[in-house]
């Protein structure tokens, strides 16, 4: 209750002073909510992304998506290959005002890698840490293992202090019934500090004036409102209700370019967007399954008409792909990405090879809210297939009611969507994707496939320490991926932002994540 | 009297017995509160100790009552999707439910009462006929569509209205209200005009036939012929006769009202209940919604033993009748 | 007494009993009042003109827009035949899909018209029957139906609509759910609606059965339906066939409503409200034809069912006269 009291009095302050209008107000319209204000509650991007201008991480992706000292400042790897040491950043102190020190970074490595933390698995090496002293951390990992670094980018710090104050040590359990005190409330180190926040209606940010790190951006406010509809957004962008959307609905780009006060910032996200078949013995019906032999999965491939795709349905936004991973992740490689040709009647005939010429029905699996013009794309793909002779059942339904399918093998083909975030490494597409699903290796291995030599390959590629031999690897696996057609890749999706002219400064990052940190609002007042 | 109040508060709580079981079926039944919970990297291990925690092992006689205990208690659990007490949800958004559909009321009192007065005593007239043809055009367009089309016309094209939100709210004590600030007065506008078009031809149909029938009594017979000006017999005399009815319809359909408010909530991604329960019918998120469909059933039913009670108080002969819950219904 | 002597000697008396009664109606006020309506024949001819064009849609739209293989991406988003780039046969344009708004227009009223009028045959059919058993038998029966009906009636109509079809999607597998998606609307919009037709017949029921001819009926051991058909159902006909009427634009309404909000008929199977909610994505990118044709038409057809269930009513209750 003391945010609200603390808002009632400040819109009191702001109702007499007139000081609303002179703050620079960031209001963000964002196509859906953040899952809670606990970084660690909710396995999401989303969420991690916007709580990231709360928390930080001791390193961090810097403009040019390198990663850069944040809470650490600096790091080596001890003898033994498997301690990482980090000394950490003197005078930052969380928004109540403790001190940052080592314990906080132990409490919260421990609370993410609680067993019932449903971040643990983006910390997959993560043995053990100690305090060495108030500013040094030695992290054990299970064995050598190159991308520690890439991980802790997206793994937030909390204070111990204060979570030790409100019983949040550890993270939010909705199974044992109790919420956690996180889940309302935060205290990182972060240039923003929450001033309140109403599920699914409005979240408010004020600027942190003791942040350690000298600020780039000029706001004072973000109040961070979901907006599902796109049609919504845009006329709320046209009308100036919001002044940034980083969801800008790629068939509105048009008429927001050609609105006075609007401008679309475009790039190409660093998601893949991919169609994954099953590798089951029976397909959902009962029915033998025909995609086990790599001609029917070669012949859907063949049927799908990419260009057109690109053209019609990305509105020519897109990046039409032939590999896996996109061209700024490490581990791609130009001879991987590749295109088959479209060519229908060739897959009539691969399908005629494969014993099934008279086609086939399954199930097609797509979200309602997941992809840019996911909903688009899979009916054009569904009548792409169609017209080779197949009976794909188009599911479309939001990814709350498809994702329990999908894990458990209720579902034929699927679509999926890979950013390597926060990785930012082809090993993690290899690792999370198409490795055989045992242990905390292939959880997105929703066909069900294993393929013991690629397991190999990406069980070498994750201890390997020097980059270039790991990067081999990598590409190798993911030769074996091409070849064999476990997964096809479509594109990389299109992202636009679009800002009106109050915003003056908003940097695009093809990770697709919006670092506001970063911007600049023009004064209004 | 007092034995009327007892049944009627007894039919009253089977009511919200019977709703209750049909809120546990959904919640118990329809997609495993387990899956639900659970993430991806569950074991079965874990799935089988969290189904024991919650109880799911036990009788339904048992996990019913269970629900009942704590509903009665406004427990309803967590919200799978939000991670928070479902009841904190939802009464954060019963403020602007509430104060769009409070609006909405007013606005179909103001507008439809006048308008079903004119219709009954011009009857004849063009303009009444208008009305009364523009009273059908307004229970045949769907609230969605008005809603578009008033997004289109006031927010994209003339930009005077914005098109979605609450504008800024002041809190007072729990209570969020947009009613203070002129931005907030500015946003409530068009949901409340979407949401009140059906209303407002209910009530102008209504009073038109209630008036066309006082009309025609002694009453106002003998007013018009005791010489009293025709404008205050019809807007005095004749109206006053016709209150009562409009009174009873408007309280019976504000259940129906903040029902329908979710349409407009979503249209206008208005932060209320019916946004946050289209949300959980997205997510499946299941407490959420059974709270949702026992809070409105609990304000409808409320409603109909309030109109009844009063009834019965005001006309005796009513309280032996087998009188039912429920009335008007659309 | 003449009834009961003509019902238990006559094998089928029910339909010229009927007709009759239909027959008397016309020739009196119903048909008269219809001619000097211009509304009520406008609406009517509107009806007629959608409901033909509806049942025809198979012979005379361009394009089956359910068939997934004759979609072509490549005519996806043409604009209506009048404006620049509008290309025939595409009459009012193309979707995103290129899937023609006409035929789309044609195939989506038909199912929103099927599901209308399903809808209230079964409400009807539930409702008349459980009215006629709960009036004429009383007791515990009386009770168990009416309180079944309150329980209804204490939740909003749009919100059981919603809760059951949004249940049932998510509780059927994939294959089914196509096959199923206009039954379980059906299903969805009946279920509310079946209250309101039971206790118009109940009442009436109620009235009759004490009446002395039913008693004598009984006596003589007329069977109970006989009974309940031929003379309890006849008194209450007036009334329930405004509500009916009404109703029909009602449950059109609820079904586009339940589409919009993403409930209601799957998008390669468009009703109506389907084709709406896939348009309002598109308000601002200038295809504008995707939304406003089928709102139109749905509008249309909602305003003529109403007109005629308006005309009706004021027809049939002299009060108003």
């Amino acid at each position: 209750m003391t945010i609200r009291t603390l808002l009632l009095a400040s819109a009191a302050l702001a109702g007499l002073s007139g000081a609303a209008a002179a703050e620079n107000v960031l209001k963000w319209g964002a196509n859906r909510d953040i899952g809670s204000l606990d970084p660690y509650s909710y396995g999401d991007s989303f969420t991690i992304n916007v709580l990231n201008h709360v928390y930080e991480g001791l390193v961090r992706y810097n403009e040019d998506l390198q990663i850069e000292p944040a809470l650490a400042e600096s790091w080596e790897i001890l003898d033994d290959k498997v301690t990482w040491r980090f000394k950490l950043r003197d005078g930052v102190t969380f928004h109540n005002g403790n001190p940052f020190t080592a314990d906080d970074v132990v409490a919260s490595l421990q609370r993410v890698s609680h067993e019932t933390s449903p971040l643990k698995g983006n910390l997959p090496a993560y043995v053990s840490s100690a305090v060495v002293d108030d500013l040094t951390v030695d992290i054990t990992l299970n064995g050598t293992y190159p991308l520690l670094l890439n991980d802790l980018t997206n793994i937030h710090i909390f204070d111990k202090e204060w979570m030790v104050e409100n019983g949040a040590e550890l993270p939010t359990d909705i199974g044992s019934g109790v919420e956690g005190y996180a889940t309302y409330n935060a205290n990182g180190t972060g240039p923003f500090i929450v001033e309140s926040r109403q599920p699914d209606a409005k979240t408010v940010f004020v600027v942190n004036p003791d942040w350690w790190d000298e600020p780039q951006h000029n706001l004072d406010r973000i109040e961070l409102t979901p907006v599902t509809s796109a049609a919504t957004r845009v006329a709320a962008l046209l009308s100036g209700e919001i002044n940034f959307t980083n969801d800008a609905p790629v068939q509105d780009l048009p008429r927001l370019d050609a609105a006075p006060n609007v401008e679309v910032l475009e790039g190409v996200d660093l998601r893949t967007v991919m169609i994954g078949f099953p590798f089951r013995d029976t397909l959902v019906s009962g029915e033998p399954n025909p995609f086990k032999e790599k001609a029917v999965r070669e012949a859907l491939y063949k049927a799908i008409d990419l260009d057109l795709i690109h053209q019609r349905v990305m509105r020519g936004k897109s990046r039409i792909a032939g590999a896996t991973v996109a061209p700024p992740i490490p581990g791609y490689v130009a001879e991987l990405d590749t295109l088959p040709g479209y060519d229908p009647e060739a897959s009539k005939a691969l399908l005629a090879d494969a014993g099934v010429p008279e086609g086939f029905a399954f199930e097609f699996n797509c979200l309602s809210d997941g992809l840019v013009n996911e909903e688009q794309f899979c009916q054009a793909i569904a009548s792409m297939w169609s017209r080779i002779g197949l009976a794909p059942k188009l599911d479309v339904a939001p990814r709350a009611v498809q994702t329990p399918k999908r894990t458990n093998g209720k579902t034929d083909v699927y679509t999926l969507g890979w950013a390597t975030l926060p990785m930012l490494d082809a090993y993690s597409p290899l690792l999370q994707i198409f490795h055989t699903k045992e242990g905390n290796s292939g959880v997105f291995n929703w066909g069900g496939w294993s393929y013991p030599e690629l397991d190999a390959l990406i069980q070498q590629a994750g201890q390997e320490l020097d980059v270039d031999t790991r990067l081999g690897l990598e590409t190798q696996a993911l030769q074996i991926v091409k070849d064999e057609m476990i997964m096809i890749p479509l594109h990389q999706q299109p992202m636009a932002w679009a800002v009106t002219n109050e915003v003056t400064e908003m940097p695009l990052f093809p990770d697709n994540k919006p670092r506001l940190w970063f911007a600049q609002v023009g004064g209004q007042g | 009297m007092t034995a009327f109040l007892i049944k009627r508060f007894a039919n009253a709580a089977f009511v919200m017995l019977a709703v209750a079981l049909l809120a546990f079926t959904i919640f118990r039944f329809f997609g495993d509160p387990v899956e639900m919970m659970v993430n991806e990297q569950a074991t079965q291990e874990d799935r089988a100790q969290l189904r024991e925690r919650l109880g799911l092992n036990d009788g339904f006689v048992t996990q019913y009552t269970r629900f009942v205990t704590k509903a009665a208690q406004g427990d309803f659990g967590i919200s799978y999707r939000n991670q928070q007490d479902v009841m904190v949800l939802i009464g954060e958004r019963f403020p602007a439910t509430f104060e769009l559909v409070l609006v909405a009321t007013i606005l179909s009192l103001v507008i439809g009462i006048p308008l079903g007065v004119i219709t009954a005593v011009y009857r004849e007239s063009r303009m009444a006929n208008a009305l009364q043809l523009g009273s059908i055009v307004g229970v045949s367009l769907p609230s969605f569509v008005v809603g578009i089309m008033l997004i289109l016309a006031f927010s994209v094209s003339l930009g005077w209205l914005p098109a979605f939100g609450r504008g800024q709210t002041v809190d007072i004590g729990w209570w969020s209200t947009g009613l203070l600030t002129p931005s907030g007065r500015a946003a409530l506008v068009l949901p409340a005009l979407s949401l009140s078009t059906f209303q407002i031809t209910l009530v102008m149909r209504l009073v038109r036939a209630e008036m066309l029938e006082t009309l025609r009594t002694d009453y106002v017979k003998f007013a018009r012929a005791r010489g009293v000006p025709a404008r205050r017999v019809h807007w005095v005399h004749a109206l006053r006769n016709c209150l009562m009815p409009v009174i009873t319809l408007t309280g019976m359909q504000i259940g129906n009202l903040i029902a329908f408010a979710l349409v407009t909530e979503t249209v206008f991604q208005w932060p209320g209940m019916g946004l946050l329960f289209i949300q959980a019918v997205t997510f499946v998120d299941i407490p959420v919604m059974a709270a949702y469909l026992m809070l409105v059933s609990f304000i409808f039913v409320a409603l109909n033993t309030i109109v009844d009670v009063t009834y019965a108080w005001v006309d005796p002969r009513l309280r032996d009748d087998t009188a039912t819950a429920g009335g008007a219904n659309g | 007494m003449a009834d009961i002597s003509q019902m238990t000697q006559e094998t089928d008396p029910a339909k010229p009993t009927l007709r009759a009664r239909l027959e008397a109606m016309q020739e009196s006020d119903l048909w008269y009042s219809f001619r000097s309506h211009p509304s009520a024949i406008f609406a009517a001819c509107l009806l007629a003109l959608v409901a033909l064009t509806a049942i025809l849609a198979p012979v005379i739209s361009p394009q089956d827009p359910y068939d997934l293989a004759a979609l072509e991406l490549w005519n996806a988003e043409i604009p209506p035949i009048w404006e620049e780039g509008g290309q025939w046969p595409y009459l009012l344009g193309t979707d995103t899909q290129g899937r023609d708004i006409l035929s789309a227009i044609l195939y989506g009223s038909r199912i929103s018209l099927v599901i209308g009028f399903a809808s209230v045959i079964v409400a009807l059919a539930v409702g008349l029957s459980l009215g006629l058993i709960a009036g004429y038998f009383g007791g515990w029966v009386d009770n168990v139906i009416m309180r079944m009906g309150d329980v209804l009636l204490s939740m909003p109509f749009i919100l059981i609509a919603i809760l059951i079809s949004a249940m049932a999607t998510a509780a059927l597998p994939t294959g089914l759910k196509d096959v199923l998606a206009a039954p379980i609307l059906i299903f969805a919009i009946a279920v509310p609606s079946w209250v309101q037709y039971a206790r118009t017949v109940r009442a009436s029921a109620m009235v009759e059965r004490k009446k002395e001819y039913v008693q004598a009926a009984r006596l003589i051991r007329v069977k109970a339906w006989r009974i309940m058909l031929h003379h309890i159902l006849p008194n209450c006909l007036t009334p329930i066939m405004v509500a009916a009427t009404l109703n029909f634009g009602l449950a059109i309404l609820s079904e586009a409503t339940l589409s919009f909000l993403g409930v209601g008929m799957p998008p390669d199977q468009p009703s109506l409200g389907t084709l709406i909610r896939i348009g309002n994505q598109y308000l601002f990118s200038g295809l504008w034809w995707i939304v406003v044709f089928p709102a139109v038409q749905l509008c249309l057809i909602v305003l003529s069912v109403n007109m005629i269930g308006d005309w009706l009513r004021d027809a049939l209750n002299p009060k108003l006269r």
